[in-house]
């Protein structure tokens, strides 16, 4: 039964770091319905360059933060006014496809600079060490910690659509961007704003991701298809429902991994498929209007 | 205050405004009347900015502002309440009323002033937007554009969709709001009340003024002539 | 006023007056040419049927799929499933395996189609990789590593070798025969009805929701008989490979690059594919990149791709889909 418990509970911090990866991507499909296919590879470049930073300035992963949060919004930011604002309006095939391109770009070009061999980022020791929860369940204190990041991200994202005036101007401009220009809301730079906080939540993910498992260039699709799946499965339009999916989907591959380790990735992909033949819009989707 | 010279305006190949001049000056209520596919909300959406003009086309305080970005044109003082009201489904009726405030422009025009002038939208402030009656929606998409403290008021086809009676209530408002030194530029379908309410109007017919002058002196005949272009 | 529905174009005619004996030189190469060109070619075949199959689901369906190398991949297995398992001749299991594609493709349909748009385009994506992910832990499909066919050892490598290029010449051409035929039939105005709108479409009676699944399950079972041959030709697969999301990049950006909406389209973009892997061949994965940026500066600047340029400013046609209206001159006719 212990065994059991502890898979559960597994599956829940697995689902915290799902959930950090999926909160970016929420807020963009939230703000502009964008599917933006090299989110995945986004975290895997903010890796590599926290991997850089540390290397350069001898800096541990966490305190590279500062300097990486800020360097991904930015990214961000030009990326979306430079590239992806020219792809929003309707159809949907820009915006993919250029993400699309994106995603093959960043990939090939981290394999031509870094080489196909898998990387860490180490925090010197924390990252194996634990507490005894007794009947022999070991809660380790990154993933703990990389939950609390995620709860605190949802309750933070959920503040800012929901209190301040750029939350406001996010979801006005979601509704309806001509209005919102009509009020004085500059959309170009809002989708800025947007994909660029995206991106520095990507920062946070990726440091956490980069801690607790190695990363290689071509990792990107898959954590894509996690930070999707965990939005899906939550229901679009709240930040809760995506924590909620990231934990769902951890869950899920925990589970399927401790039937048959061949199994983990599937029953995730699985679990998704079921939540969509049953509740397509989601376990807890916010309804708009 | 606003004056517009020569406005021509495009829909990619299609050209639907030729050459529009007109002038709404500080205190005054003007109202344009047309036909649908006149060019009413074309001139508007070229006044405000969401469709592109020629720089000195549209000139507003003695500044050029033709073909500028909408959100510029808001801050320096033109506020519209677009045509179907376009509350935002997404936020309460509050949180559409601080939404017009996103500029932060300085003036009387606060929260509390507006929900002075709609006592209805008080009791209502925390409901989505959506469970407003269509009435309560105008005057919730009028205290929107008054919350960014204009200068020039645009109100898009106010009548739209809503009962006589509501529309009378809704029109009551207007004097209020230029005796605080706003001017008001009216697009209106129904024609007496466009002629009832403003002190000059301009119909548009087929992109071009086909007639312009002090309200009281025009006559219905003149009027009909210049709307369906006989 | 009399008026006759043209659909021949000048170009159109030139086209089939080049394109007839040079089908007719490639029917021959077997005969003429090196091993290694008739393997190049059938990987050609290939990538253009997918290309074909691709276009015809979005550039006339409006149907964007990310996931269609699932189809390709189950095509590929169920090759070797046949053949080696149930001793079917390998080369009829080719057909057989874009039936089953397509049959596969229909409960697939049930639940990718629950997604709207982008979002249905990630879900095609998980619904490969659950096929893939399927096959991988199937220890008797040879697992993460793969098998190799073991029926086609009787065979001659020439025999082999010829057979398979046909197949593939076979294939592309009805590829862009079939969908050319289409088009022109009642179901290709039907298909770009829905494309610009799906609810004007309907309201002339159009089954939206029928038509796309047509279109769906057709799409699948190119795909399948090109993973069927793509495997044929190389022999040995692997779930990895078969069912890689690569497919679908590199099939986008051909279709994207060379014109979507177009038959010529996926044509010109397969042959700047080769063109680029051959000349880039030393740099590694650099093709790709360029590859990737050509595509997203093509999505931005020419949204219809180079042909579809090439097609508005000199309306060029080698496969005229579309119908004109000329009207008779009524000279000395008094008027109706």
């Amino acid at each position: 039964m212990s065994g059991w418990l502890d898979t559960i509970i597994q599956g829940v911090l697995l689902g915290g770091l799902y959930a950090l990866f999926a909160m970016g991507l929420s807020l963009i499909f939230g703000v502009m319905r964008l599917v933006n296919i090299a989110h995945g590879d986004l975290i895997v470049l903010a890796a590599y360059l926290a991997l850089v930073v540390v290397n350069a300035t001898g800096l541990n992963p966490l305190a590279a933060l500062a300097i990486c949060v800020p360097a991904m919004f930015l990214i961000g930011y030009v990326l979306q006014r430079g590239l992806l604002n020219f792809t929003l309006g309707g159809d949907i095939l820009p915006p993919l496809l250029v993400t699309f391109g994106l995603s093959i770009i960043i990939q090939n070009a981290l394999l031509q600079g870094f080489s196909a061999d898998p990387r860490a980022l180490r925090l010197g020791g924390f990252e194996t060490e634990s507490f005894h929860l007794g009947a022999g369940i070991a809660v380790g204190y990154l993933p703990l910690l990389v939950l609390g990041v995620a709860i605190a991200l949802a309750f933070a994202l959920e503040l800012l659509f929901a209190r301040i005036p750029l939350g406001r101007a996010f979801r006005a401009t979601s509704d309806d961007p001509e209005a919102a220009q009509l009020m004085g809301v500059n959309d170009r730079h809002v989708y800025g704003l947007a994909m660029g906080i995206a991106l520095g939540i990507v920062a946070v993910a990726a440091v956490f991701y980069g801690i607790r498992t190695t990363f290689a260039p071509t990792d990107g699709p898959d954590r894509l298809l996690f930070a999707f799946e965990a939005v899906i499965i939550g229901g679009l339009g709240s930040f809760w429902g995506t924590l909620a999916g990231g934990i769902v989907l951890g869950v899920a591959q925990t589970v399927g991994f401790r039937l048959d380790p061949g199994w983990g990735v599937l029953t995730g992909h699985l679990a998704f498929l079921v939540v969509l033949l049953f509740r397509p819009t989601g376990l807890f989707p916010r309804t708009r209007g | 205050m606003l004056s517009t010279h020569d406005l021509t305006a495009f829909y990619g190949d299609f050209q639907a405004l030729f050459g529009i001049d007109l002038e709404v000056d500080a205190g005054e209520i003007v109202a344009i009347i047309g036909a649908n596919g006149a060019g009413k909300s074309t001139l508007l959406k070229a006044i405000t900015g969401l469709v592109p003009t020629h720089s000195e086309a549209v000139r507003f305080m003695g500044e050029a502002i033709g073909g500028r970005p909408a959100h510029r044109i808001l801050s320096l003082g033109v506020a519209m309440v677009p045509e179907g009201r376009r509350l935002f489904p997404s936020l309460t009726v509050e949180e559409n009323l601080q939404l017009g405030a996103y500029r932060k422009r300085a003036g009387p025009w606060t929260l509390e002033r507006v929900y002075d002038l709609f006592p209805a939208l008080r009791e209502k402030r925390r409901m989505p937007s959506t469970a407003l009656s269509g009435g309560q929606q105008q005057m919730a998409a009028i205290g929107r554009a008054l919350m960014a403290n204009p200068k020039l008021l645009i109100c898009d086809e106010m009548s739209l969709g809503l009962a006589p009676i509501v529309i009378k209530s809704v029109y009551d408002v207007l004097p209020a709001v230029v005796a605080q030194g706003i001017s008001l530029l009216i697009v209106e379908q129904d024609v007496g009340l466009a002629m009832r309410v403003s002190q000059r109007l301009y119909c548009l017919q087929e992109g071009r003024v086909a007639l312009a002058g002090r309200s009281q002196a025009l006559s219905r005949e003149q009027v009909s002539v210049a709307y369906f272009g006989i | 006023m009399s008026f006759t529905v043209q659909r021949a174009t000048l170009a159109s005619r030139i086209g089939a007056a080049v394109a007839i004996p040079l089908l007719i030189a490639l029917a021959t190469l077997p005969w003429w040419g090196e091993s290694s060109w008739m393997r190049t070619f059938v990987e050609f075949a290939c990538l253009l049927t997918l290309a074909q199959m691709w276009n015809l689901l979005a550039g006339y369906g409006g149907v964007v799929s990310i996931g269609q190398q699932a189809f390709l991949g189950l095509g590929a297995y169920a090759l070797f499933v046949l053949a080696d398992h149930a001793g079917v001749n390998p080369f009829l299991c080719v057909p057989i395996a874009g039936v089953i594609a397509a049959l596969i493709a229909l409960p697939t349909s049930k639940v990718v189609f629950r997604l709207r748009g982008g979002y249905f385009a990630v879900g095609t994506w998980v619904v490969a990789e659950v096929y893939r992910l399927l096959i991988a832990n199937a220890s008797f499909l040879g697992g993460g590593s793969g098998k190799s066919l073991a029926a086609v050892r009787p065979f001659s490598k020439s025999v082999r070798e010829s057979v398979t290029f046909w197949m593939a010449l076979a294939a592309v051409v009805s590829a862009i025969g079939l969908t050319y035929l289409l088009l022109r039939a009642r179901h290709g105005l039907a298909l770009t009805a829905i494309r610009d709108s799906e609810r004007a479409a309907a309201s002339q009676g159009i089954d939206v929701d029928a038509t796309k699944l047509w279109v769906y399950l057709a799409s699948a079972g190119g795909s399948g008989v090109a993973g069927a041959l793509y495997y044929l030709n190389t022999v040995r697969v692997s779930p990895d490979a078969a069912f890689n999301v690569g497919w679908t990049a590199y099939i986008i950006f051909i279709v994207v690059i060379g014109g979507i909406g177009t038959i010529e389209g996926p044509i010109l973009g397969t042959l700047i594919f080769f063109l680029l892997r051959e000349t880039l061949a030393d740099y590694g994965s650099v093709y790709l990149i360029v590859l990737g940026a050509v595509a997203v500066l093509v999505m931005v600047r020419f949204p219809r791709g180079l042909w579809g340029y090439v097609q508005q400013r000199f309306d060029l046609r080698f496969f005229p889909v579309q119908r004109r209206v000329r009207l008779d001159a009524p000279a000395g006719d008094a008027p109706q």
